[in-house]
């Protein structure tokens, strides 16, 4: 393959691939290679379009594109049929003939396929009409739609590696790291430290060799948009760490990818590769005689391994444990040699800050946080998926107008915001702008962007609980306030949904907190405490309740709550009988039933079968 | 170079950990897994210490922090006795027959441990770990698993080739070194060698003295005397 030499060079080859592969023919685009496409079927889906375009002899006029994740991960498969752009929601192997002879050949729309809007019960025909889409600005997820993250010429027909041209051709490394200070962009991987400075930092400091690291160990329950960058436009991400080398003076680079992630690293290696045959990697990148290679290293699963120093850690074979920063990474990070650490979301912004200006990103976002930032939107919402929002959107914007709100017409109670050891955002902050700052005064933090709904089903006791034990089986044990304190904060919480604790242990529980947060060695320990202080900061009555009342409000803590029938409601239909795993329950036919309390192991069972809302939880 | 350690002026070498620092103008402060002839580790959190100036100060191990220019140290705030008080309940609850844990508590004042005993044998400083591959030059052991399943062995659990049985671990260990025989199951404290006098924190809002064993204000009878004053219509306050 021939190289590319210089920008110009560029310019013809992305003109020749626009000529050659994209003519005005049709196009069918099925989100494909992404792990969570791959797990609603994606595969069956495009081999059968495959088939399907040979048997009507029309797999020459039709293009089939297959991209990696769409964000929109409730409705997948999705297919798009260009260039109309009419989209089909959760398309399956049957459907594909239907497409096939109605709407590709027919012009008539499968109305069965097409996405209703929970929240007005509209048909949508396009993107545009989704008003899952209308609300984000995907600069940075939006390409994978265009890109089939296998094929390099699909990122250089949307002017990819545009930017790592331009860099190298025209501009300083001191001017990059200008361009990126100027556009205001902070890591997103959490902590949110302003990536220019951090970058100057780097190229400052002293000692040689100097390392770049791409942090893709994405850990957080419930998170993963980091995966879907990799996985659906790797090269994004592979550009934003050459052009940061380049800024910083560093010949080497490491992606530490999770080994969960067996997709993205495939994708990756498969990128890596291609970047190297078109001299984008390796010696001499476009002529200019810069050179830099990027080595992928495969963690072995832990959690705290994404916090930097346990990566870097990790990286040089050690057993993942953070060290103190109060030498920064940047002067003494991998094998003590000056380090730029940064997420993958961070990496693939880079491109777009040069390709559009750093004043044109400024103005994106808040005083503070600037540009976008991907959320993964989980939990009990309508609209699951990733979306890329502008910094200081409405938290409400997010949860009603983008996911669609609660879904069967329950209540909104509260969002986890920031993985694991973020904090719990109650109703009443249901209008906080997100960025950096306003979310850590409300007791929760950006993180790496997780964002989990709760309804009012879920018992914030419990969902603490959940998470601080999370945290204890993830923490590396090292420090004695993570180790030791989380394990209690465990303990009490436990006794708490058991109704055994009292309000000392709730003062303790927050003592606790705060020794945590003030004492521990790393991020993952200094923010632990987070899920517990903020649930107890606006949810106090809900303790409260557990403790002082023995009861659990939203019915999940199995030792508070007591399963009954309503003699009055139960038709004795008996299904509930059957589903009792412990015969817990008896009665004769079309007479009320009855539970035997001693025998009741209140797993709920009979709660979500009986049709007649006979059963009560209390 | 010039630090301010509880609020004197100090003169300190560049290359000093704030432990230093502390060490050589005579304060005393308690540390675990902190030891002179090995690296600094900061995992016992015991040393640490508040740093920076008005609402900006945080928490930091002494042992690693390097001194700069121009640092406000208090090794003694009310934030940072509250900080260490919990760790070393902590670690007691988890480790209630090692002597120098026991000795540490009652030192700092500690009464009441709120935690349910777990009568583990280690508290994981790493020391040993430490001493056998810095100073024996031995690496025979080291840490396996994390976060509450993590413990000390040697690979594999089986006998060890690069042992050679020093005993240089046994010696360093703060947990196995000495045996407190006092604690009883309900309790968790010992009471034997405990010397029960009011912390200072009691008495003043941020204690900044660090006499250890405290001697001056209890000994002088007319201090004495005021001190159980303010004591009591503190806790008819509380």
């Amino acid at each position: 393959m021939k190289k590319v030499r210089n920008l110009q060079d560029l310019e013809t080859l992305r003109k020749s691939i626009l000529q050659e592969k994209y003519s005005e023919k049709p196009c069918i685009i099925i989100s494909e290679k992404s792990t969570c496409c791959y797990l609603s079927g994606s595969k069956e889906v495009v081999e059968g379009f495959k088939d399907g375009l040979k048997n009507f002899d029309l797999e020459n006029q039709i293009d089939i594109k297959s991209t990696g994740c769409l964000g929109f991960c409730e409705i997948e498969p999705i297919v798009i049929l260009e260039p109309k752009g009419i989209v089909y929601q959760k398309v399956k192997k049957e459907d594909i003939l239907e497409i096939i002879t109605e709407t590709i050949l027919n012009d008539i729309i499968i109305d069965r396929l097409l996405y209703v809007d929970p929240v007005k019960g509209k048909k949508c025909k396009t993107e545009e009409n989704m008003p899952f889409y209308k609300k984000q600005r995907r600069f940075v997820l939006g390409n994978n739609r265009f890109i089939d993250p296998l094929v390099i010429d699909d990122y250089i027909a949307i002017n990819g590696y545009k930017a790592l041209a331009t860099v190298l051709e025209k501009i300083n490394p001191e001017k990059v790291i200008n361009v990126i200070k100027q556009s205001g962009l902070r890591g997103r991987g959490g902590g949110g430290f302003p990536t220019g400075r951090k970058w100057e930092y780097a190229r400052k400091a002293e000692g040689d060799p100097k390392y770049v690291i791409c942090n893709a160990d994405e850990g957080d329950p419930g998170a993963y948009m980091d995966r879907s960058l990799l996985e659906g436009n790797p090269h994004s991400v592979i550009e934003g760490m050459i052009i940061g080398a380049y800024a910083i003076g560093s010949h080497e680079g490491y992606v530490y990818v999770r080994n969960e992630y067996p997709l993205a690293v495939k994708h990756l290696e498969n990128a890596i590769k291609q970047a190297e045959e078109y001299g984008f990697l390796g010696k001499n990148i476009m002529g200019s005689g810069f050179e830099f290679n990027i080595e992928i290293s495969r963690g072995g699963g832990a959690f705290v391994c994404g916090e930097s120093t346990a990566l870097m850690a990790s990286l040089e074979g050690k057993p993942g444990e953070p060290r103190a920063k109060y030498v920064h990474t940047v002067e003494k990070g991998l094998w003590n040699k000056p380090t730029n650490l940064n997420n993958v979301e961070t990496w693939a912004n880079v491109p777009l800050i040069i390709n559009r200006g750093a004043d044109w990103y400024s103005k994106i976002g808040t005083s503070s946080s600037k540009g976008t930032k991907i959320f993964s939107l989980v939990g009990k919402i309508n609209n699951t998926g990733l979306v890329e929002v502008p910094m200081g959107i409405k938290l409400r914007e997010i949860i009603y107008d983008i996911g669609g709100g609660i879904p069967d017409g329950k209540k909104f109670k509260a969002v986890q915001t920031g993985g694991p050891s973020g904090g719990c955002i109650p109703e009443s902050l249901i209008d906080l702008p997100v960025d950096y700052e306003k979310l850590s005064e409300a007791g929760s933090m950006m993180g790496s962007g997780g964002m989990i709904v709760m309804d009012e089903d879920t018992c914030m006791v419990d969902v603490a609980k959940y998470f601080v034990n999370f945290l204890r089986e993830e923490s590396c044990g090292k420090c004695v306030p993570c180790r030791e304190g989380l394990e209690r904060m465990g303990e009490i919480l436990t006794d708490i949904t058991e109704g055994k604790a009292t309000n000392q242990d709730l003062e303790l529980l927050e003592d606790l907190g705060g020794v945590i947060k003030d004492t521990a060695l790393c991020a993952l320990g200094g923010t632990a405490s987070n899920p517990v202080l903020s649930t107890i900061q606006y949810f106090k009555e809900e303790y409260k309740d557990h403790i002082e009342h023995k009861k659990c409000p939203a019915g999940v803590c199995k030792a508070l709550i007591t399963f009954t029938i309503d003699e009055n409601k139960c038709t004795g239909c008996g299904m509930c009988i059957k589903q009792c795993p412990q015969d817990a329950i008896s009665g004769e036919k079309k007479k009320p039933h009855k539970i035997d309390q001693d025998k009741c192991i209140k797993c709920g069972a009979c709660y979500g079968t009986c049709k007649f809302n006979a059963i009560k939880r209390k | 170079m010039e630090i301010t350690l509880n609020g004197v002026n100090v003169q300190v070498e560049d290359n000093w950990s704030i432990l230093d620092a502390a060490k050589f103008y005579g304060v005393n402060i308690p540390t675990l897994c902190y030891h002179e002839g090995l690296s600094p580790y900061g995992a016992c959190r015991l040393c640490v210490v508040e740093i920076g100036k008005g609402d900006r100060t945080k928490l930091v191990a002494s042992c690693l922090h390097p001194v700069k220019e121009g640092l406000n140290i208090r090794t003694h705030s009310e934030r940072v006795i509250k900080a260490r008080k919990m760790l070393v309940e902590l670690l007691v609850a988890r480790c209630p027959q090692s002597k120098i844990l026991q000795d540490i508590a009652a030192s700092m004042g500690i009464q009441k441990v709120r935690f349910k005993p777990k009568n583990d044998d280690c508290i994981l400083c790493g020391l040993c770990i430490r001493m056998c591959e810095e100073q024996m030059d031995a690496k025979a052991i080291g840490f396996v698993s994390r976060g509450v399943k993590k413990r000390i062995t040697t690979p594999f659990d089986i006998k060890s080739d690069k042992c050679r049985t020093c005993g240089a671990c046994i010696w360093i260990c703060p947990a196995c070194q000495l045996r407190c025989q006092g604690p009883e199951a309900d309790t968790v404290l010992c009471s034997s060698c405990l010397n029960f006098s009011p912390s200072c924190l009691d008495l003043y809002e941020d204690a900044m003295c660090y006499m250890d064993p405290c001697v001056a204000c209890l000994e002088d009878k007319k201090i004495k005397k005021e001190n159980e004053k303010k004591l009591k219509s503190r806790r008819k306050n509380k």
